[in-house]
């Protein structure tokens, strides 16, 4: 019986006990304790939330990134080709120009051979004409140089024209 | 007559633990005549002392799990290891007075009054037949202040050093306590009370538990007190979680007490007398629990040992000793499981209290 009844100056001090202890430790303990665990926590819910959110902008970024590499590289070929073929183009263009004015060029030095060779030509007939002449002359007067020759040549021209 | 029954008492020992603890007992029986002539002159020298040291199990555990006001650890032969505590009693006449409990002591360990008070069966009583209202400082109180001490220490460290880094890892005790105290936030007052108040109480459910935790712990040091298995201590535990449950009582608490909804008028008659008695009982309930399960490991652990003297065989130990170390561990964690469910069924109480209306 006497382990069932409880003691009334074992009352008082665990009132007194629990009550101080309960004060010091809810004021000096619990409060900070709480407290801080809460704010560990959330701080490390904060960073893990901030960790996702920059895995996902990084990736998005990459993303980016790689649009961006992608058409760069598509306008950068675009280009090339565009430069390829202007170029291309200019090449044809000017081994057409070259082509022309070469031609013009050898068709002009052909007219102006065709010209000093009908010129030279008329020039050494001409003195080729000259020169027969001079030739003949020459024949003629030293055929003719005496008398006999000379009649001798009539004679014959006369029988020419006596034979026909 | 004694040799008698102490060989009559040994062979009952033999039937009980078999072959091989017979032979021990037996080499026990050969080294019997050599302690037999002392008992004897005891016996004849001093009967009222041989009386006295008749071993009474129940006497001795019943004063193992009392309150007393000296703080016993052992006695070998004459000598008694005790620690006197100061007695504080009140009375009409005297008025507060202050004194020893080693007064009522003398020279030969023998109980004798003091400034016009007596003990008597660990209780003070005035010689004039007053009433006495006794503070003392007795064995419970003491380490009711020992256990307050050491709560404040780790505790208030522990705390320090949250506010001096707060968002860092936990070392050394903080590590060791970190994980108890979530699992009092979390497991206990999350899961009871709900998430909208559970912040409220956890000042007090820490408090009681780690109080009732340690304090069990405290009580099954060999020469700690009993303290919560006083039922002193377990009522006053009780009667806070009454007060701090029903002054949190919302609506919806009071009518499941008073107007049980969804249920006929006419069940209400009997319905509302059998809440209001749990109201009283579930308080009750946490008393009695705490009470009897830390009572009841003192009483296992102090029976087992005592059985060795019972049967005055020392052989025994090789059973109780492998024994009542296991009913030690049982204990130890007994002592978590007891400040676990009392937090829990407080928490759960005052989940019920501050509930609002949902249907």
């Amino acid at each position: 019986m006497e382990l069932i009844t409880p003691d009334f100056g074992l009352i008082f001090w665990q009132l007194l006990v629990f009550g101080v202890l309960f004060f010091l430790l809810a004021k000096f303990a619990w409060k900070p304790i709480i407290q801080s665990l809460a704010e560990r926590e959330q701080s490390i819910d904060e960073a893990i939330k901030l960790s996702e959110t920059t895995r996902a902008e990084m990736a998005e970024l990459k993303a980016g990134n790689e649009q961006l590499i992608a058409s760069a590289r598509a306008e950068r070929d675009a280009l090339i080709k565009q430069a390829k073929e202007a170029s291309d183009a200019m090449i044809s263009q000017a081994k057409l120009d070259a082509q022309t004015a070469a031609n013009q060029e050898i068709e002009k030095a052909r007219v102006a051979f065709e010209q000093e060779k009908a010129s030279a030509v008329a020039a050494i007939r001409k003195e080729a004409a000259t020169l027969s002449l001079d030739l003949a002359e020459k024949v003629l007067k030293s055929q003719l140089k005496d008398k006999s020759a000379q009649e001798k040549l009539v004679s014959e021209w006369m029988a020419d024209v006596k034979l026909s | 007559m004694q040799v008698k029954t102490s060989i009559q008492k040994m062979y009952f020992s033999n039937i009980l633990l078999g072959l091989f603890l017979s032979f021990i007992s037996l080499s026990a029986f050969a080294n019997e005549p050599a302690a037999a002539p002392t008992s004897e002159v005891k016996e004849t020298a001093a009967p009222a002392e041989a009386k006295s040291e008749k071993f009474d199990p129940g006497k001795l555990i019943l004063h193992h799990i009392a309150d007393e006001h000296e703080w016993h650890f052992f006695t070998v032969g004459h000598f008694h290891a005790t620690l006197p505590l100061p007695c504080i009693v009140y009375t009409a006449s005297a008025g507060l007075q202050v004194f020893s409990s080693a007064n009522f002591k003398n020279e030969h360990h023998e109980e004798v009054p003091y400034n016009g008070f007596v003990l008597e069966h660990g209780k003070i009583h005035a010689e004039n037949g007053e009433k006495v209202y006794d503070i003392s400082i007795t064995k419970n109180v003491a380490s009711l202040l020992l256990s307050a001490v050491l709560l404040l220490t780790i505790f208030i460290g522990i705390g320090k050093k949250y506010q001096d880094n707060p968002h860092r890892a936990p070392k050394g005790l903080q590590s060791m306590f970190e994980p108890i105290i979530i699992f009092v936030r979390d497991e206990i007052a999350k899961n009871n009370i709900g998430e909208k108040h559970y912040r409220r109480f956890m000042p007090y459910l820490l408090t009681i538990f780690f109080f009732i935790w340690f304090n069990n712990m405290l009580g099954l040091i060999p020469g700690g007190a009993n303290v919560t298995g006083n039922i002193a201590v377990t009522l006053v535990l009780a009667i806070i979680a009454f007060i701090v449950t029903n002054v949190n009582g919302r609506s919806t608490y009071w009518t499941h007490i008073f107007a049980m909804p969804g249920v006929p008028k006419w069940m209400l008659i009997i319905l509302t007398p059998v809440e209001i008695v749990g109201v009283f009982m579930k308080p009750f309930s946490l008393m009695v629990r705490l009470f009897a399960n830390i009572t009841a490991g003192h009483i296992i652990l102090l029976s087992l040992v005592s059985l060795i003297f019972i049967f005055e065989n020392a052989a025994l130990g090789l059973a109780v000793v492998p024994f009542s170390l296991f009913m030690n561990v049982i204990e130890l964690i007994v002592a978590f499981i007891q400040a676990f469910i009392f937090t829990m069924l407080v928490s759960n109480y005052i989940g019920s209290a501050v509930e609002e209306h949902h249907h």
